[in-house]
C-alpha cells in the first residue's frame, strides 16, 4: 500500500517522466481514497500554471532585477 | 489610527511568525523579521492610506524583510549549508507526515481557493517570488531549469552533474516547498472576508 509521503514523489515524479504500469496503478488507487494527496496533486499542477505565468510576469518588466 | 493599526496588525501576528519560521528555518530569526516588519509597517502608517488591505500591506513588507535576512545569511554560510539547506527543507516536509507517512490530519493539503484568480495580482507574484528565493539555491536552479526553461530532467542532470533519481528527488523537494510556501503565504493568510 502506498503511504501519502511516497505517493507525493510519485505526483512529482510524472511531471517529469512516464510512471511505470504499477506506478500508475497503486497511484491511482492510492487517490481514489486520499483528499489530501488529491489536493497535493492539483496544487504541483498549478506549480506548473504558475511558474509558466511567472516567467510572463517577469518578461514583461516586473519584479526584481 | 496607530492604535487602531497596531490593535489589526497585532491579531495577525501568528500567522506571520509561522510564516516567517518555515521561511528562515529558525524561530528566533522568525520573531525578529516579524518585530521588524511591524515597526516598519506603523512607521510608515502614514503612506499606507488604505491602498491595499492592511494585512496585505504588512505581509509585503515582512517578505522584504524575510528576504533581506536571507541575502545577509547566504554572505555567511559555509559552502556544507548546501547540504544543510536541503536537509532543513526535507525535516519541514517530514512533519507534514505522521509515522505512518500519511498526512497529519492539521498539515493534510487542502484545496486552494481560486488560483486563477490569484494570478491576476501583482501581490501573488510577489509571494511566489520570495517563496523561490527561499529555496536553496541548487534546488532552486533545477526547478527553474525545469519550470521556466522547460529543459528535461535528464538534460538537467547531465548539465549539473546529478544522477536522474537525485534530479527527481529535488524536483519533488522544490515542488513540496513551494506547495507549503504558497499555502502559508497567499492560499491560507488570505484577508478574512469582514
Amino acid at each position: 500500500m502506498l503511504t501519502c509521503k511516497k505517493a507525493t514523489r510519485l505526483m512529482s515524479d510524472s511531471l517529469d517522466r512516464p510512471l511505470g504500469r504499477g506506478e500508475r496503478f497503486n497511484l491511482r488507487l492510492h487517490l481514489v481514497f486520499c483528499r489530501g494527496c488529491r489536493a497535493f496533486r492539483s496544487q504541483i499542477g498549478w506549480l506548473r500554471e504558475i511558474s509558466h505565468g511567472f516567467a510572463r510576469w517577469r518578461g514583461d518588466g516586473n519584479g526584481k532585477d | 489610527m496607530t492604535s487602531a493599526a497596531a490593535e489589526s496588525i497585532s491579531a495577525f501576528r501568528p500567522q506571520m511568525v509561522k510564516f516567517a519560521r518555515l521561511q528562515l528555518q529558525d524561530d528566533a530569526a522568525g520573531e525578529d523579521v516579524v518585530q521588524e516588519a511591524i515597526e516598519a509597517a506603523l512607521a510608515g502608517i502614514d503612506r499606507f492610506a488604505g491602498r491595499a488591505a492592511l494585512k496585505t500591506w504588512v505581509f509585503t513588507i515582512l517578505r522584504h524583510k524575510i528576504v533581506d535576512a536571507l541575502r545577509e545569511r547566504s554572505r555567511t554560510v559555509q559552502v556544507s549549508s548546501l547540504e544543510r539547506d536541503d536537509e532543513s527543507m526535507d525535516d519541514t516536509f517530514d512533519a507534514l507526515f505522521k509515522a505512518n507517512e500519511h498526512w497529519r490530519p492539521d498539515s493534510r493539503p487542502r484545496p486552494w481557493g481560486d488560483p486563477h484568480a490569484a494570478l491576476e495580482q501583482r501581490q501573488f507574484w510577489e509571494v511566489f517570488e520570495a517563496c523561490l528565493e527561499v529555496l536553496p539555491a541548487r534546488t532552486g536552479r533545477v526547478f527553474m531549469m525545469r519550470e521556466f526553461l522547460g529543459l528535461e530532467t535528464d538534460e538537467i542532470c547531465s548539465t549539473l552533474s546529478l544522477t536522474t533519481s537525485h534530479c527527481h528527488v529535488i524536483l519533488h523537494r522544490a515542488r513540496a516547498g513551494l506547495r507549503q510556501c504558497l499555502t502559508q503565504g497567499w492560499f491560507g493568510t488570505e484577508p478574512a472576508a469582514c
